[in-house]
């Protein structure tokens, strides 16, 4: 019985995302603010953990720590819409990618699951 | 709340503060720069304590196993002593063997050396004066191929260290180098892969070793240069690198010029004019030094372009030297 990371394609399928998950995201005039940074490879590499976090892979995340590193953005105004946005970005990442759907509502469920942490709710 | 002990005095740590933090917010006056962790002028020594993995990332294995870290990549979890580096573990004598003007604003200098430095093309090392004042410049020359070291140093109106080179420092002279240190490097193994590269200024330096670098391993795909400047007597290296485009017919040199009187240059500014020119990057590699807001901009858009993250090398600082406007 292989793990979701596993049947997604490991490492390999986080590195075929990432890069066209953090374009969605920084061209999305909606969202960008909260991902516009000077060190854009330390954001590149978090958006990389976070792809392996919803991909069911390896990862050092606790709520905790979701909640810790979102909270400056939230008293910037990060909400639920936010939020969407950037979930609607992964899932179009996935079908870019031709992930099959099972899988898909597999990551979107992980990846829902981290809302109330990054919304400090 | 840790405490940084620094000639004798201890400072309270704040949260989430570095020890550079700690010693600036106190007043302690001690050489930094870019605050990233990517120039290593804040490079200070460990006398006591434990520090933190990512103070110690990027230093060198000699100096890291003798305790030296980035002082604003250091965010300390327990009490630590520090002292600035002892000159004999880090800094290496170089004497000037050339001084040349090349432009109105632009001078090369060439150094060899008291022990040899093992540097790759596009790596900068950090000068340090007499009176301590600490820079970083960053190599044009190539290892293979030059004898000596190469920097280019651009007289700026408020760079107190480029007006004491060019005015001070001669032919014959010694100065403090520590490095090399960046990874704006030549790596072989995609010989075909197209090349893209802008500078603004001297941030055509590294850029011009990387291109020989490159060559030197046989890069057979294209290689486009662009040199961006204001006025057309900034082209400090034009002559040569027409030469260098002549001798190798995948080398295209593209000089830009943001200013008015363009001449039979491109007209705007370098990222602008070769984001015009190659507006699709998906599959090349690409070299952005010079201009801090350049290089921040320059490498967004390449990657929006479809140039892959791990492709996009820049080394941009923020140090007055390297600032053009």
């Amino acid at each position: 019985m292989s793990t979701l990371f596993e049947k997604i394609g490991g490492e390999g399928a986080v590195d075929a995302a990432v890069d066209i998950f953090y374009r969605k995201v920084l061209s999305d005039d909606s969202i960008s603010h909260f991902f516009e940074t000077t060190d854009m490879e330390a954001q590149h590499a978090k958006q990389k953990a976070f792809l392996t976090m919803a991909f069911g892979g390896p990862n050092d995340y606790t709520g905790t720590d979701m909640r810790t590193a979102h909270a400056p953005l939230v008293a910037k105004g990060l909400n639920e819409s936010h939020f969407n946005a950037v979930a609607g970005h992964l899932q179009a990442t996935l079908e870019e990618l031709n992930v099959p759907a099972d899988l898909i509502a597999e990551v979107m469920a992980i990846a829902g699951s981290t809302k109330d942490d990054v919304l400090g709710l | 709340m840790p405490n940084i002990t620094y000639q004798g005095t201890a400072y309270s740590v704040e949260p989430n503060e570095t020890v550079l933090g700690t010693l600036r917010r106190n007043g302690v006056l001690v050489p930094y720069s870019c605050g990233a962790g990517a120039c290593h002028t804040c490079m200070l020594h460990c006398v006591e304590g434990e520090l933190t993995a990512r103070s110690q990332k990027d230093i060198k294995p000699a100096l890291k196993s003798l305790n030296y870290f980035l002082a604003c990549q250091c965010t300390p979890e327990s009490d630590l002593e520090v002292a600035l580096p002892d000159d004999e573990d880090v800094y290496v004598s170089a004497r000037c063997v050339e001084k040349q003007q090349l432009s109105p604003t632009v001078w090369r200098f060439r150094f060899e050396a008291a022990v040899p430095i093992f540097y790759h093309a596009g790596q900068f090392v950090n000068l340090k004066n007499e009176a301590g004042w600490l820079r970083s410049y960053s190599l044009a020359s190539l290892p293979a191929e030059d004898e000596h070291l190469e920097i280019h140093v651009r007289r700026m109106p408020e760079g107190q260290m480029s007006h004491w080179l060019v005015d001070d420092f001669d032919v014959g002279m010694h100065i403090e180098l520590e490095g090399p240190n960046g990874h704006c490097i030549y790596t072989d193994g995609e010989p075909e892969k197209p090349i893209l590269m802008v500078g603004t200024g001297t941030g055509l330096a590294p850029l011009i070793g990387v291109s020989r670098d490159a060559l030197h391993q046989g890069h057979s795909g294209p290689i486009h240069l662009y040199h961006g400047v204001r006025t057309q007597d900034e082209l400090y290296l034009h002559d040569t690198l027409n030469e260098l485009a002549q001798k190798y017919s995948n080398v295209h040199y593209h000089a830009c010029i943001s200013g008015d009187n363009v001449g039979e240059m491109k007209a705007g500014r370098a990222s602008d004019v070769a984001m015009s020119d190659y507006p699709d990057l998906k599959g090349w590699r690409l070299f952005l030094c010079g201009a801090p807001e350049m290089v921040r901009a320059m490498r967004k858009n390449a990657f929006l372009a479809g140039a892959s993250m791990p492709d996009i090398s820049a080394d941009a600082f923020t140090t007055p030297e390297h600032k053009t406007d």
